[in-house]
């Protein structure tokens, strides 16, 4: 692991409460472990909406339909789910809604397996051919500035922005 | 090691050209035009998600192609999910989703995530022609045995029912009205075209008016 269970601990829970801060109120997941204190807040608080998915798509859909009842929601999701999503982010581009994803990467720096290699490198070429913005994480200290910046970009500036948790962040999972 | 089934000619299976045989046995005899509106009563009483095709032309013609009615013409599988992030964000409305049983179909583990949430302000009306209608009216799974509302039952939604005939309109109509939990129906039609109405396909400028009515300009 590049950093421990405390350090991830420590930003996941700084990031929750920003999420929270911004008025985000829709969780929606299809389980992770990158993603567990996010879900498991969510879960636990009142103010949220915690929606755990089948399949990702079903997530962007979500987003959609809270963003036109003037919510915020946020799509939590592991790098494969991106392939998932791909003709329903026709939907946010079309029609100009705004997407944030937290997507942690796998096929990437570090990986041993190679299942996740042809989806993990295609995450950003695919994410921009849909026009979503990708935003890359490499540092903890990182993480809470560039979400709060992707918060800014999805709903003042209305885009699909996608911020990627790499496995330099995160660490690669050992097999 | 078991086999695949044998026997079944998928190509023969789903062929339209016989699109009409056998159908009125299997329920599917009303007629979308005049069950589609009797079912939803006042329009005014709901916000509506719409899948493609057919039931966006259905609920356009009936409203006008009203601000209160989201239409799709893409992005096939996300009505339903569209329908839930709109009713969590808004429990004070009432959100209906008309869709088909191709559109349900392609992402039908949707029924389970919203059995989980069970929101009570959320309705699904799955206008069940048994085909694919756009494309050519192959048949869809429904035709071929695939019980939607046995599907929305097993995932965990409590109030279904299948409406088939005139006599269960009354009953289907008040489903979608009553507000103990999400609830599910379908609406088993003839696989006739539905109402030639030319509705709004500009997916940005639908949400600007949905999102205008809904919550004002500011």
């Amino acid at each position: 692991m590049a950093h421990g269970n405390g350090d991830r601990a420590r930003w996941q829970d700084e990031l929750y409460d920003l999420l929270r801060r911004r008025n985000v109120t829709q969780f929606a997941y299809v389980p992770d472990a990158g993603h567990r204190i996010l879900i498991d807040r969510s879960l636990a608080d009142p103010g949220a909406q915690s929606v755990a998915l089948t399949t990702e798509e079903e997530g962007v859909a979500l987003l959609a339909g809270a963003d036109l009842g003037g919510a915020r929601g946020v799509l939590l999701m592991q790098s494969s789910g991106i392939g998932n999503c791909v003709n329903m982010l026709s939907l946010m581009k079309g029609g100009h809604f705004p997407l944030l994803t937290l997507v942690s990467m796998r096929g990437d720096f570090g990986e041993g397996n190679p299942w996740q290699y042809p989806m993990g490198q295609a995450v950003e070429p695919v994410l921009q051919a849909m026009g979503v913005i990708c935003l890359r994480v490499e540092r903890a200290e990182e993480v809470i500035p560039t979400v709060d910046a992707a918060l800014t970009m999805v709903f003042q500036g209305g885009n699909a922005v996608a911020v990627l948790l790499t496995q330099k962040l995160l660490g690669a999972k050992a097999f | 090691m078991a086999g695949y089934p044998q026997g079944v000619d998928m190509a023969a299976a789903i062929a339209p050209t016989e699109q009409v045989r056998g159908l009125k046995a299997h329920g599917f005899i009303l007629d979308r035009r005049e069950a589609v509106p009797a079912l939803i009563g006042r329009h005014e009483d709901f916000l509506f998600v719409t899948g493609l095709a057919g039931t966006a032309r259905d609920i356009a013609a009936l409203t006008h192609d009203g601000a209160h009615i989201y239409t799709m013409a893409g992005a096939m599988g996300g009505a339903a999910m569209i329908g839930l992030g709109l009713a969590l964000a808004r429990p004070d409305k009432r959100v209906l989703v008309a869709t088909g049983d191709g559109e349900l179909l392609m992402n039908v583990g949707a029924l389970a995530t919203i059995a989980v949430l069970n929101p009570p302000n959320l309705a699904i009306l799955c206008v069940d022609n048994g085909h694919y209608g756009e494309t050519g009216y192959q048949k869809s799974h429904t035709s071929l045995g695939v019980d939607l509302e046995k599907i929305a039952a097993g995932c965990g939604i409590k109030r279904t029912r299948t409406v088939s005939d005139e006599s269960g309109l009354a009953a289907g109509a008040r489903l979608l009205r009553e507000g103990n939990g999400t609830a599910f129906v379908v609406l088993r039609v003839k696989p006739d075209d539905p109402p030639p109405y030319k509705r709004n396909l500009d997916p940005a400028a639908c949400r600007v008016r949905f999102k205008t009515a809904l919550l004002g300009a500011g």
